[in-house]
């Protein structure tokens, strides 16, 4: 056994499990905030990546600088689909908020098709090339710094909850809806802010990746799955379950990845799902979902 | 072996840190109501959950007619002569009354034809024969009540367990699912009921048995309750054990 | 509504002598998604229990009965049978994990999914079922081999079927089992404690639905010649399977066929209009926009407004 590549594939995936935690903390915080499973989660993410390609390509920002204009304008997609369509079915049974986020799912994967065809594509950074050795281990200075921006966008995201008053709001929503009505709060803009910051935050996610993986419409399932694994052992809810969830998922991938054909890592995903789903129930941290 | 309907022995329950219920025991003899009653939180939903089985016990046995329930699903308790309803109704929404009521019938008669003709008597009884094709999520809360008592009687139970029936009901209502209830006993139903209003409990009941934090604090016929230093401490804190009486 | 439905029957019985094969090709398929979504409905519409990955059922019956017949030159007529039992064992063991386990709404949607996934990567990494290409069956429009010279007899198949499921689903509705499926789609909780064994239908209801989907997978494989894994258990198919019924009303019996008459034409239309434009897989678009109008506008579906609004006019 090649200790080497083990490292390697350690630290690799510990770097890119920045990315894996800002995209979960973006998935938990809807459902924690809401109670709303983000089924689209996977095609923002796609949708994410791909305006940072168009920024690269078109408009030759940088996606490590692009990713604050994805996140921006998928924070505004994620406010919209809350005020626009999820706030009419707050109250619906979950069935109905299911088939929605499905049908947005939908509209969002097969609008990146139409838009921008099925081949994957990939954005060109000045860091992809860069990488720095230590020893026998390189750094991909790309997912380094792709960790780095997670980790302070989490930290952010973090800062804001507990700090500022929208935050607190959002938590007092979260906790208890009825009981933060009464005390004043405009539960439906804090529910479409938590949305728009979920969204954000994957947009985000899709834009620090780009450079580093090739990617496709198709990969809205893929990413979609993978985010609610790591929600589901992290804990529905849970923003510090979300982040650890995703350090550990994408190292448990990489190191599959030494180990496993790449084949496979698909198959790795959806029987890792199938098991978590069985072995949960409330994850490492979560609250247990109504 | 006891003539008991239900025997309660030794239940307990914990969730996590919180002792929900400890070493509960008492007996009911058949065709009688026993109110079971205690401050909030003392435990009494959890009680009917682990009666009825929607909660398994830690310890202890509730047996029904000299057979033991612990184990059995909530379906299968049902089955046996044991009917709940939920503190917080829990109508079929999109069904009418009539369905509503159906499904507590097709327990005991499988065909529909028969099911539906039983549902329709029971409906007739708890006085909701106007709302019959109504759809149940668009009942009043009182109307609801009776609905939810209407589906746990056509399952024909042998005892009824209700849980705080009379909550959010006013006087008049009250005073008319009281009658109802009375009704219910006379005809051979044993019931244990959970009620916070205690003029309503003390007239509906033959004996009270008192829960405050999980365990029996005292029992027997309403009026030596009533007074029970323990009772009068559990409700109102014991600077009122010793008040003169009213 | 009986003289109605009398009417239609009748009409779509002759029909076939007056259309063009393209036409009763689009009939074929309007039949035969609505035979797929009427064997949803059993689990997902009537018994309220959302699966998202009926398509793995579809899979495994065309894929069982096609190599069946291609390996051990069995006849489709028993083979679909196989394939139909089959399914059902995956249903089984789905429903068995996802009711054993509590996994309700989107935890169970996500399982159905997970599944349907996990045998669409089997197939494409298999080399017995063909991989990535697949498996071609030979046409040789040998009735014994379930495949037909005359487009029109496959009309008629398509239509049996649609009766057929629907005809269980009635009989379903009419029984003990459609009411207490109709309670469990409600509020479980509740119907367990009026003596509903829940875990024991929702089992039935499951075994049920995937049997038909299984069997329905024969139909697709010895009608369309070819199976692809990504085609066959993949999300598009799932997709088409539940937004029939969606769209024309869960839990109703007429809502798979309304909501396939109202959708197969509309998928027509959209993916000959966009296919010009170059733009493939537009329609999909559409099913999603109509997912989320009708869960904002109509979320019992097509059938209970239309169904309200004659009732209106007849009184």
């Amino acid at each position: 056994m090649d200790l080497t590549l083990v490292v390697q594939g350690l630290l690799n995936g510990f770097l890119f499990g920045g990315v894996y935690s800002l995209m979960a903390v973006g998935l938990t915080l809807i459902f924690g905030v809401m109670r709303v499973v983000n089924f689209a989660h996977g095609d923002m993410m796609v949708w994410g990546m791909y305006l940072a390609w168009l920024a690269s390509t078109r408009l030759g920002v940088d996606p490590y600088l692009g990713f604050l204009g994805c996140a921006a304008a998928l924070f505004a997609l994620g406010f919209a689909t809350q005020r626009v369509l999820v706030n009419r079915i707050i109250d619906a049974p979950h069935e109905m908020q299911i088939l929605l986020m499905l049908g947005v799912a939908l509209v969002l994967e097969n609008a990146a098709l139409v838009a921008f065809g099925p081949d994957p594509v990939r954005v060109r950074s000045p860091l992809t090339a860069v990488t720095v050795w230590l020893g026998p281990i390189f750094v991909d200075v790309a997912r380094l710094v792709t960790f780095g921006v997670a980790i302070v966008l989490t930290l952010a995201l973090y800062l804001f909850l507990t700090k500022t008053d929208l935050g607190r709001s959002m938590r007092a929503a979260a906790d208890n809806s009825y009981g933060a009505l009464v005390i004043g709060t405009d539960v439906r803009r804090v529910y479409a802010v938590a949305f728009g910051i979920g969204a954000a935050c994957v947009g985000a996610a899709g834009a620090l990746v780009s450079p580093i993986l090739p990617f496709s419409p198709s990969g809205g399932l893929t990413a979609s799955v993978a985010a609610f694994n790591i929600v589901i052992i992290g804990g529905m809810g849970s923003l510090v379950g979300a982040f650890v969830g995703g350090l550990l998922v994408s190292v448990a991938e990489s190191l599959g990845a030494v180990f496993l054909a790449p084949s496979l890592k698909e198959l790795v995903s959806f029987s890792l799902l199938v098991l978590i789903l069985l072995l949960r129930p409330a994850g490492l941290f979560g609250k247990s979902a109504a | 072996m006891s003539a008991a309907l239900l025997a309660v022995r030794g239940l307990s329950k914990r969730f996590g840190g919180l002792q929900a219920i400890r070493d509960l025991s008492f007996d009911m003899a058949p065709g009688e109501v026993l109110g079971l009653i205690g401050p909030n939180g003392a435990g009494k939903t959890t009680a009917f959950n682990l009666i009825s089985g929607f909660l398994v016990p830690d310890e202890g046995d509730v047996v029904f007619d000299d057979r033991s329930l612990v184990g059995l699903k909530p379906h299968a308790v049902c089955q046996v002569g044991l009917a709940r309803t939920f503190q917080i109704v829990r109508p079929f929404p999109r069904l009418s009354v009539l369905d509503n009521v159906k499904i507590g019938a097709l327990g005991r008669r499988p065909a529909m034809a028969a099911a539906r003709e039983h549902a329709r008597a029971v409906i007739a009884r708890v006085g909701l024969e106007s709302k019959m094709l109504a759809a149940a999520g668009a009942l009043t809360l009182p109307e609801r009540k009776r609905l939810e008592l209407a589906r746990a009687l056509a399952t024909e139970p042998r005892l009824l367990l209700l849980d705080e029936v009379m909550a959010g009901l006013n006087p008049t209502e009250i005073v008319a699912i009281l009658g109802l209830i009375e009704g219910i006993n006379r005809s051979g139903v044993s019931i244990l009921l959970i009620e916070h209003n205690m003029r309503a409990v003390m007239s509906l009941s033959h004996r009270i048995v008192v829960i405050s934090f999980g365990e029996k604090i005292a029992e027997g016929p309403p009026a030596a309750v009533a007074n029970h230093p323990k009772v009068v401490e559990a409700y109102l804190g014991d600077a009122y054990v010793h008040a003169p009486q009213a | 509504m009986r003289v109605a439905c009398a009417l239609a029957l009748a009409a779509l019985l002759v029909l076939p002598l007056f259309l063009s094969s393209y036409a009763v090709t689009l009939f074929i398929f309007i039949f035969f998604y609505a035979y797929l979504g009427q064997a949803w409905n059993i689990v997902g519409g009537y018994a309220g229990q959302l699966s998202a990955g009926h398509a793995a059922f579809v899979g495994v019956g065309a894929y069982a009965s096609a190599m069946l017949s291609m390996h051990a030159g069995l006849t489709p007529w028993i083979g679909m049978f196989i394939g139909g039992a089959l399914s059902a064992c995956l249903g089984v063991v789905i429903g068995y994990l996802g009711f054993r386990f509590g996994l309700r709404g989107f935890y169970f949607v996500l399982l159905t999914v997970a599944f349907a996934e996990i045998c669409r990567i089997v197939a494409l990494n298999t080399e017995a079922t063909g991989g990535a290409q697949g498996l071609y069956i030979m046409f040789t429009g040998n009735p014994r081999q379930f495949q037909f010279q005359d487009n029109r007899v496959y009309y008629y198949v398509a239509l049996g079927l649609m009766l057929g499921a629907t005809g269980i689903a009635a009989w379903i509705e009419r029984h003990r089992f459609g009411a207490y499926l109709s309670a469990i789609r409600d509020d479980e909780a509740a119907a367990e404690a009026l003596g509903v064994d829940t875990f024991r239908y929702k089992m039935l209801a499951m075994t049920i639905s995937s049997f038909l989907t299984g069997v329905g997978g024969t139909f697709y494989a010895f009608y369309l010649f070819s199976l692809q894994p990504n085609a066959v258990f993949g999300i598009p198919l799932s997709v088409e399977i539940i937004i029939r019924p969606i769209v024309g009303g869960a839990g109703t019996l007429l809502g798979p066929i309304l909501g396939s008459f109202i959708l197969s034409p509309l998928a027509e239309v959209s993916r000959a209009y966009f296919q010009a434009g170059g733009w493939s897989g537009a329609h999909l678009i559409m099913y999603g926009g109509l997912l989320i109008a009708v869960v904002l506008f109509l979320p019992q579906g097509a059938y209970p407004f239309i169904a309200r609004h004659l009732r209106l006019g007849q009184r």
